[in-house]
Formats: structure tokens, C-alpha cells, sequence
């Protein structure tokens, strides 16, 4: 009698405790649905409808696709905003980013280099990450104090012959442009440096000896060997950097703008998509929310090009990376 | 021939040593060049407005103590004052810290340790929203915090930041490295409940792993603009880095020494926490990152 339904008391207990994983991962899941994903949904509804505030009286109507189109500028004598700003967002993004890849990429083929063994890797790493985990909206008032007409920097400059003494770089589109793409460069270098040191070291040395040995040169086991084993690492870096961009506000928001408006000077060419969301949050409620869900199709279609366009060619790599590791072995034995 | 393959290896260690040398210079102007733009706050924290304006120096002045009471003093004319701010985020910062490493913990546990039916699919939905940035919700999430009467608190702020899925990702990343299940079947076996193995085994376990998220989130929460800038509308709630935009107001631009002073005092708390932990964070920026 005691031993009968031992068995299925086991049975039973197995599964129950099978079933404590959802218990464990229930609280984020509620907290998520109700914080994220309703505001979500909850944005995509609310761009289909128009929000108009007259004398304190607001009215609330659908209108279907007419936020999109006039956020889009289909709408005749409705501006293109949407576009104008996502130019201006991806100018600083790209310009900000090209330089950024290229430098942590050297500096990580440096720092991870056994031939030549640089010192104070450690002190490299902890002084180039530091800007990162300053806040962005002080970084982005003191670079726009430094120079500023009046800045320091500015005025050192103009006294040392290299900038024209009436040139401000508050008045000049490339100007504002470069130094908040020099921000973002300064800002996030660091951070992409320690990304690509911890794919590098990952690669299997066996490559480089077997390399070396087939008298190959320093440039041309980077190109060879690390940049294609790489690519998992570059995908990761150029995937969130792209979301991070498309979401620029910190900095153009606080560098040089009209307070009021959210309008990056001179001439809106330094507003970003984000700090449009921000101009009408509160006045224009339906066309904010169909500016958010064109940002998130235009984030979603970015990220998944990059997927796709690298994904293919990393497989075809791997099948080489794996030849090359047979190589490598034969050779060693 | 003995002489001859010598005076190579020379040849060829001066080279590797000049190259050295190179790099070691261009790595040390990298470093000067994060640290110039501080070193230039906090100077020019100690000269007078007409000497900022007449350009660079390295020396610092002796007008520290006066650019502070210029700061105290337009400061009051503000609702709010620096240290106000700073509290203020604090307040949003903490909670959101622990609830949201707490939580993510709780769900890299769950999916490593138990195999239930929905186990791949919650581990794949996790990994999709880690692309979803949260300023795309923005404007829904105002919405309903204003249909809950939640704006101008920071309920908002903390509730927001406490499902994150790249801490979630990062746990169970650590997990499957450290954590044995055999460990937790062991408690079991021992009698002991299923949530108090978690809370008096595993966590400690974790230890490491929560610190480096932990700093991460606080961080995180405590230079957020977006949000605050949304959903906190009286002066008496900023958090710091909304104070920090106040000092781009005409108010504070004309005096550009205090313009600094108040930058300086926004700056330091991290900087102070990033130099007494840098080894941390510098390892952990990689600890949960990308495997092939």
C-alpha cells in the first residue's frame, strides 16, 4: 500500500518542478507585457489618431494612415520631417561610427598582438572606456562650453592661426555636425575596443602559427584570419551602435538647440528623429506616435539587412575557418 | 656566421622596439585625449569668466571658491538645487537597480534550471526584444502612465527600467558558465523550497556577475534624459541629468565659470565610482557579450 503510489507522487513532483520555471520567469514577463509591449501596442493605436488642442479643448478622431503621410510628407503642404531628421540622425551616426570601427579594430589588433606586447594594456583600456560611463548630457554641455564662440578651445585656436577668426562652430553646419559625431567617436571607441579584444582573443592561435609559417605577414593574417573570424563580433557592434544611433537625443539635444523646440541649430540640421518624437509628445500626440512606429520599422529593416547581408558570408567563412583549422592541426602534429 | 645572425637579431629587436615605441606613443595621446576634456572642466572650475574666454591654460586659478558661491547663488533662483538632483536620481536609480537585476536573475534561473514546455521560446522571445529600444514605446508609455495618474512620479522611471533583456541575457550567460544544476537538486533533495534555493544559493553564487550589472544599470538609469524629460514635469522632481540642461539656460551662460563648476559636480560622482571600480566594469563590459 505505502509503495503504490510512490511512483506516481515522483511523477508528479518531476513535472511540478518542471513547471517552477514559469513561476521564476512570471515577474518579468508581467512587468514587461505591462511596461513595454501595451505601451507599444499602445503607440501603434495612438498613431491613428489625430490629437488636436484648441483653447484648452482637445479632440480626439481617427484618421487612419493621415499622421503617417503627413509625417512623411505625402500630405501636400505637410513638410517631410520625418525624412529630414533621419538624414540628419544617420550623417552623424555614420560619421561618427566609420572612424570609431576603424580605430578600435587597430587599436584591439594592438593590444592583442603576442609579437609586440604593448605596456599598460590595462591603463589603455580603463582611460579610452571612461568617457562611456560619464553621463552623455554633461559630456554634451561641456564639449558645447569648450566650443562654444567664446569656448576655450575655440578661442586657442583662433589664436594659433587654424581657424578663421570668425568662424563659429555653433553657426556651421558641418561645424556642429562633426563635433557631436567627434562625441559619439569619443564616447563609444572604447566600448567597441573591448568588444573586438574579446572576439580576437577567441580566435584559435593554431590560424596565426599555421599563417606564420606559411610565411604570411602581419597585414595579412588581420585581413585573412581575424577581420572574417571576426565578423559574429562586428555584426553584434554595427547592430547596436545602428539601434543606439537611430535613437540619438542626449547629445544634439543638449549641444546646441533651442531650448523650447528641440531643434538642433543651425538651421534644424542637427535635429534627430527622437528629439522630433520629443517637440510633440505633448502637443501632437497621434503624429509622435506615427514618428515612433516609422523609427521602429526603419531600426527593425536596418538590423535585419545587416543579418542577412553578413550572415550568409559567415557561414562561408566558417566552412574556410574550418579548413584552415584541419591546416592547422596536420601542421602541429 | 655567429656574428652575422646576432647583429640580425639586433637589427630586428631595435625594429620591434621603435614599433613598440609607436604605438605605446599614439595608445598614451588616446588616453591624454579622454582625459583632456575633464581636465579642462575642472581647471577652468577655478579661473575667472573673462579668463576661460580668453582661451586655454593648464594652470588652475584661485577662483574656486568664488565660482562656487556664484553657482549657490543662481542655483537658488532654480526650484532645485544640484544636490537635490543628485538624491532625486538616486531615488530612481537604486530601486531600479536591484529591481531590475533581481528580476533578470529570477528569469536566467528559471530557463536555466528547469526545462518547462515554453523554455526555447521564451529564450528566443528574450533575445528579439533586446533589439526593441525603448524610446519606441515612448509615446504609448505617456499615455498610460497619464491614464494612471503616474506622471511627474517616479514610478514611471523605476517600472520602466525593471524588465531589462540584456541583463537577462547576460545572467544566463554566466550561469551556464558557473552554475551547476546539481547544486539545486542537492538543496532539493535537502528539503529545501524552490524560490529559497534560489534566494540563499544561487544569488550568492551570482555574486559577481549581479555587482557588473548591477553598476551597469545604475549607470544606465542615472544618465538617462529621455525618459525623465517625458514623464517628469515639476522642477522639484529633476533627476540630474535634466539639472544638467538647465545649465545650458541663458541664466547660467553668462557667468561661464560656473557654467563648469556645476558641470564638475555632475561629473565627479561617477568619475570617483569609475576609478574605484574600473577593473570591474572593464571586464564586465565584455563578460555577457557576444559568442559565436
Amino acid at each position: 500500500m505505502a509503495r503504490k503510489p510512490a511512483p506516481a507522487n515522483k511523477k508528479r513532483k518531476s513535472v511540478s518542478y518542471r513547471r517552477c520555471g514559469y513561476f521564476f520567469i512570471a515577474p518579468f514577463f508581467i512587468l514587461y507585457l505591462v511596461f513595454q509591449l501595451y505601451p507599444l501596442l499602445n503607440t501603434f493605436y495612438w498613431s491613428f489618431f489625430s490629437y488636436i488642442k484648441r483653447n484648452l479643448q482637445v479632440t480626439i478622431e481617427f484618421c487612419g494612415f493621415q499622421n503617417y503621410l503627413n509625417v512623411l510628407g505625402i500630405t501636400p503642404g505637410e513638410t517631410a520631417y520625418f525624412f529630414t531628421y533621419l538624414k540628419n540622425t544617420v550623417i552623424m551616426w555614420l560619421c561618427g561610427f566609420i572612424p570609431q570601427i576603424l580605430l578600435s579594430l587597430l587599436l584591439a589588433a594592438w593590444l592583442t598582438n603576442n609579437r609586440i606586447k604593448l605596456r599598460g594594456r590595462s591603463v589603455i583600456k580603463v582611460m579610452t572606456y571612461m568617457p562611456n560611463i560619464i553621463a552623455a548630457s554633461s559630456i554634451s554641455v561641456l564639449f558645447g562650453a569648450l566650443f562654444s564662440q567664446y569656448g576655450p578651445i575655440t578661442v586657442t585656436l583662433k589664436k594659433l592661426g587654424v581657424l578663421a577668426s570668425n568662424f563659429d562652430f555653433m553657426q556651421n553646419i558641418s561645424g556642429t555636425r562633426g563635433l557631436i559625431s567627434f562625441i559619439l567617436f569619443w564616447m563609444w571607441y572604447g566600448n567597441t575596443t573591448l568588444l573586438l579584444i574579446s572576439g580576437m582573443i577567441g580566435i584559435n592561435p593554431h590560424l596565426y602559427e599555421a599563417a606564420e609559417i606559411d610565411g604570411a605577414s602581419g597585414r595579412q593574417s588581420f585581413f585573412r584570419i581575424t577581420l572574417p573570424l571576426l565578423r559574429p563580433v562586428l555584426l553584434y557592434v554595427l547592430v547596436t551602435s545602428a539601434i543606439g544611433g537611430f535613437q540619438m537625443y542626449d547629445i544634439p539635444a543638449l549641444f546646441n538647440s533651442t531650448k523650447s523646440g528641440y531643434q538642433g541649430k543651425p538651421a534644424d540640421s542637427t535635429t534627430t528623429v527622437t528629439m522630433y518624437i520629443m517637440r510633440l509628445y505633448s502637443s501632437d500626440v497621434g503624429k509622435a506616435a506615427a514618428t515612433c512606429i516609422l523609427l521602429f520599422i526603419v531600426t527593425l529593416c536596418v538590423s535585419l539587412i545587416f543579418f542577412f547581408s553578413m550572415g550568409n558570408k559567415e557561414k562561408r567563412h566558417e566552412r574556410k575557418a574550418r579548413k584552415l583549422d584541419a591546416k592547422a592541426a596536420r601542421k602541429s602534429n | 656566421m655567429r656574428k652575422d645572425s646576432s647583429q640580425i637579431d639586433g637589427h630586428y629587436r631595435r625594429k620591434l622596439l621603435l614599433e613598440r615605441g609607436a604605438k605605446e606613443l599614439v595608445c598614451l595621446l588616446l588616453c591624454l585625449l579622454s582625459l583632456f576634456p575633464f581636465l579642462l572642466m575642472f581647471i577652468n572650475c577655478t579661473r575667472p569668466s573673462s579668463a576661460i574666454k580668453a582661451g586655454l591654460s593648464l594652470i588652475p586659478g584661485d577662483y574656486l571658491l568664488k565660482n562656487w558661491a556664484s553657482f549657490v547663488e543662481q542655483c537658488s533662483g532654480l526650484q532645485i538645487g544640484v544636490f537635490q538632483a543628485m538624491l532625486n536620481s538616486f531615488c530612481i536609480a537604486v530601486p531600479s537597480t536591484a529591481l531590475s537585476v533581481y528580476i533578470a536573475s529570477m528569469t536566467a534561473y528559471g530557463i536555466h534550471a528547469y526545462r518547462f514546455r515554453l523554455r526555447n521560446a521564451v529564450w528566443a522571445f528574450i533575445m528579439a526584444i533586446m533589439l526593441v529600444p525603448t524610446t519606441i514605446s515612448a509615446i504609448g508609455f505617456y499615455q498610460f502612465m497619464l491614464q494612471i495618474n503616474l506622471v511627474d512620479t517616479f514610478w514611471p522611471l523605476i517600472l520602466s527600467a525593471a524588465a531589462t533583456p540584456s541583463v537577462v541575457f547576460f545572467m544566463r550567460q554566466y550561469m551556464e558558465a558557473t552554475l551547476s544544476i546539481e547544486m539545486s537538486e542537492a538543496a532539493r533533495m535537502d528539503g529545501c523550497g524552490e524560490f529559497r534555493t534560489f534566494n540563499s544559493i544561487v544569488l550568492p553564487l551570482m555574486k559577481p556577475a549581479l555587482a557588473t550589472q548591477a553598476i551597469f544599470q545604475f549607470v544606465a538609469s542615472w544618465n538617462n534624459l529621455f525618459m525623465p524629460t517625458m514623464i517628469l514635469t515639476s522642477d522639484t522632481k529633476k533627476t540630474l541629468p535634466l539639472f544638467v540642461q538647465m545649465l545650458t539656460t541663458d541664466q547660467f551662460k553668462t557667468d561661464y565659470g560656473v557654467v563648469y563648476i556645476g558641470l564638475a559636480v555632475t561629473v565627479l560622482p561617477l568619475f570617483i565610482v569609475y576609478f574605484l571600480l574600473s577593473k570591474y566594469i572593464v571586464s564586465g563590459v565584455t563578460l555577457g557579450g557576444v559568442k559565436e
